[in-house]
């Protein structure tokens, strides 16, 4: 079987223009609804207490909010259904520092008598821990940045970096707009995910660029934009199939991973379609913004393969006892 | 059939990963196996912070009661004894005795002595200080560490994190009784102290407040079976828990359970001077700021050994002999970070992640069959082997598997077969271009190789700053993701090489492009 074979060319720069208008509304967006709605950071990053009951019924949740309304520890609580009708969720902003008078063993005491039930999970994070995990997370991804910068930058050229780097931020920033979007709860699940978007968006554009690079070099001083072009339209098969298999496994969590892996499959979800767009309508572009020049780069090539044979000529002089 | 060395590494790779994934594959008695994260298999995990100025108070208060001590046994006659978190104050009545106070005084560590007429104040330098911090900090996990092995847990996880956490892992706890009753001790403080009861004032305390007793150099105490009675006894106590050796469960002479303690020499010496000048007089057996026990005392009591009766269940009790015998904590400590995941949500999420795992996996296998046939199916082998290969090195370093760690084996599933996909797709287009089979695939190979191997390091450096940077179970991803990747290099690129170069007799004389790489021409 074979989806795509294409005896020639196909234009994607010559639609690039489009695409960075509609990359740009994206991301332009994504900030608004970052500014307007903002992020629902969990516990994880906000501190507070998460409480998970199981019944073995659906949860009365009226009658479990009249009874936590007795104990002031629940102020502010909120009860939230949790993949399916008879488990729940507390949520608390508050804390309490106690090791032996736990919320788990409150909350069993205070919803006696609301039916069978089990308490299945409870997360208590400090302040202090949430603030640092956020300090944490926040590090992680800029630091995974800058790794690829400079990884990248060493194996192709710095403009090939800078507008990978450039996609990877357009990736990440439409992802967590995506999740303020439909207010999904932040938690280190979802920094993972955030994480491996990064991996996986830059795994494509490499995979372009590489095609790029090769066009590059083996190419004439030919016009940029057609070697992009020709090295986009080679690569799309693989670019697509990818996605697709990659898009099965997360979409197969999404359904079936069960509520805990949501968020994360979600994030993936739209980070993977995202990333996969980038690669073709992003990043490749953007090497032609920033000036990518094919006759320098051929130059500097050739200045760097004369250095090699000197260094070479000069070892082997030294070798041979000349020097 | 030609053998060549890739194949011989790839039939030694899934020789490995059949040989060290069996154990966690098939539940094998013997063999390292994979260990399953908290959130898989149900359990405990803490972060403890401790409040360690309240170390630095008892600190004090204890060199507030040799002071006593001494002061007494040398009869120099002291007033106004008294303490707060910054130091202790009181005057001397009889300047003559300056001189051997002052000796006395300045043996004690860390100790900064102002002598102002009569009045003498002591304080604690801030190196003295600090050390009382981070002995209180090294101690609670020590003293954790001993109780958690005595509670009858398969392997706790007693650990430092940072400088001032304390990370407790409690893996396989069955229920909520379980898991309070672990907490319960480990929080417990365990403090002993042996406290003379104020036969003065005893009489008024129900009408003082803990201001009048304080000028007293009092402090009311509630009595531990009814809190409604209330104790006045001396501030500083004779004896404090540090001096303890032992402490075990015993029965009274109506079969109730109690503990009885025994003393080391120092503690034998001060209890048995302290009993025989106060015979007649009440001597209150304090735990954890609660009065268990206040007897007469009627004779001199030596041998250093006493008993704690109080209202206990045998469990209770044994749960507090180990407390007392592991020693107190110095300072109270307190919940920064607390999950805890109950076994049948553990087995529920396995479920999830299985199904999860297994639907995508059947998904990838039979698209890859479908789209490029026989190079699909080889290609599956690869995917195959990758799996193995990553349960097998998990067990083999006995590496956690976490919920994350479990979306990062399935999320491997997709991107392991980018490889082979980049492979064929690269294989494909030399055929179309009229290539022979044998030179399509060595040059596929080749142009593939450096693309293939600059995605994968990218996505390795973002899997290493996951670990680094992560905590928990979060790790658990970064480490399946990593294994998944490096075990892909050599199953997907040299593994499936390995096995075109075996069949390369067969395409060549079969040169049937459809049934091997599912194109035409």
């Amino acid at each position: 079987m074979e989806f795509f074979r294409y005896t020639k060319t196909l234009g994607f720069m010559g639609k690039s223009k489009l695409a960075m208008f509609f990359s740009i509304a994206l991301v332009l967006s994504s900030f608004a609804i970052l500014a307007v709605k903002g992020l629902n950071y969990g516990v994880d990053f906000a501190g507070g207490t998460i409480v998970q009951v199981k019944y073995t019924a659906t949860a009365p949740i009226d009658a479990m909010r009249e009874k936590l309304k007795s104990n002031e520890i629940f102020e502010g609580a909120s009860i939230t259904e949790f993949g399916s009708s008879d488990e729940v969720v507390i949520r608390m902003r508050t804390t309490t520092g106690d090791v032996v008078v736990d919320v788990g063993d409150v909350t069993r005491e205070t919803l006696k008598g609301t039916g069978d039930f089990e308490v299945r999970r409870v997360d208590i994070v400090g302040p202090k821990v949430g603030s640092e995990l956020k300090e944490k997370g926040i590090m992680s991804l800029v630091l995974a940045i800058a790794g690829i910068l400079v990884y990248v930058a060493f194996r192709f050229e710095w403009r090939f970096a800078l507008a990978s780097v450039l996609a990877l931020v357009h990736d990440i920033s439409i992802a967590i707009g995506a999740i303020a979007l439909v207010g999904l709860e932040v938690n280190l699940d979802v920094l993972a995910a955030l994480l491996t978007i990064l991996g996986y968006s830059l795994n494509d554009t490499i995979i372009v660029f590489d095609r790029i690079r090769e066009g590059t070099v083996k190419g004439r001083d030919e016009e940029f934009a057609e070697v992009i072009d020709d090295s986009i339209t080679n690569t799309l098969s693989r670019t697509t199939l990818t996605s697709l298999t990659t898009l099965f496994v997360v979409f197969t969590l999404f359904v079936w991973g069960g509520e805990i892996i949501h968020a994360f499959a979600f994030t993936l979800l739209v980070g993977i379609t995202i990333g996969t767009y980038s690669s073709i309508f992003v990043a490749s572009p953007m090497l032609l913004l920033l000036g990518f020049d094919v006759k320098q780069y051929h130059i500097n090539l050739a200045e760097k393969a004369r250095r090699e044979t000197e260094k070479d000529k000069m070892r082997a002089q030294f070798e041979s006892g000349v020097m | 059939m030609k053998l060549n060395y890739r194949i011989v590494i790839f039939a030694v790779a899934i020789f490995f990963g059949l040989f060290f994934s069996a154990p966690s594959l098939f539940q094998m008695q013997d063999g390292k196996k994979i260990a399953l994260g908290l959130d898989l298999q149900g359990g405990l995990h803490m972060l403890l912070g401790v409040k360690t100025e309240e170390a630095v108070k008892s600190r004090i208060k204890s060199v507030a009661a040799s002071i006593k001590y001494f002061t007494e046994k040398k009869d120099i006659l002291i007033d106004g004894l008294s303490f707060d978190e910054n130091g202790i104050t009181f005057t001397l009545l009889d300047k003559d005795d300056v001189k051997t106070l002052q000796s006395f005084l300045h043996e004690i560590q860390g100790a900064v002595v102002v002598v102002v007429g009569e009045n003498i104040s002591l304080s604690l330098t801030n190196e003295e200080i600090a050390r009382t911090k981070e002995q209180a900090i090294s101690q609670a996990i020590e003293t954790i560490r001993n109780r958690l092995d005595q509670f009858g847990l398969a392997e706790p996880i007693v650990a430092r994190q940072g400088e001032e956490k304390i990370l407790v892992q409690l893996a396989g706890i069955k229920n909520a009784e379980d898991e309070q009753r672990a907490r319960e001790l480990i929080s417990r403080a365990a403090k002993l102290e042996l406290m003379a009861v104020d036969e003065e004032r005893a009489a008024r305390v129900g009408n003082m407040s803990a201001s009048d007793a304080a000028a007293y150099g009092d402090v009311i105490l509630e009595d531990a079976t009814n809190p409604n009675i209330k104790h006045l006894v001396r501030e500083i106590p004779v004896l404090d828990g540090g001096m303890l050796t032992d402490a075990n469960v015993g029965f009274d002479q109506n079969n109730r359970p109690l503990i009885s303690f025994s003393l080391n020499a120092e503690g034998a010496q001060i209890f048995g001077d302290f009993t025989g000048k106060s015979v007649g007089k009440r001597l209150a057996v304090v735990l954890d700021g609660k009065v268990y026990s206040a007897p007469v005392i009627n004779e001199r009591i030596g041998g250093g050994s006493g008993q704690i009766s109080g209202n206990y269940t045998v469990l209770e009790a044994k749960d507090l002999a180990i407390a007392l015998r592991s020693g107190s904590l110095m300072a109270p400590i307190y919940v920064m970070e607390k999950r805890s995941v109950g076994p049948s949500l553990g087995a529920d999420s396995i479920k999830a992640s299985m199904i999860a795992l297994l639907g995508g996996f059947g998904l990838v296998v039979v698209f890859m069959v479908v789209y490029y046939r026989m190079a699909g199916v080889i290609a599956n082998i690869a995917l195959f082997a990758n799996i193995l290969l990553i349960v097998a090195v998990m067990s083999l370093f006995g590496a956690t598997l976490t919920l994350p760690g479990m979306a990062g084996i399935v999320l491997t599933v997709g991107m392991a077969v980018d490889a082979n996909v980049i492979i064929s797709e690269r294989i494909r287009e030399l055929l179309h271009q009229g290539v022979s089979m044998h030179k399509a695939i060595e040059d596929g190979y080749s142009n593939a190789m450096r693309a293939i191997l600059d995605a994968n390091i990218t996505t390795l450096i973002a899997a290493v700053v996951l670990y680094a940077y992560g905590t928990g179970a979060i790790k658990g991803f970064a480490i399946t993701i990593s294994i998944g990747i490096l075990a892909s290099m050599l199953t997907a690129i040299l593994g499936t090489h390995g096995i075109y170069q075996m069949l390369e007799e067969k395409m060549k004389k079969s040169k049937n492009n459809l049934f091997w790489f599912g194109i035409r021409g």
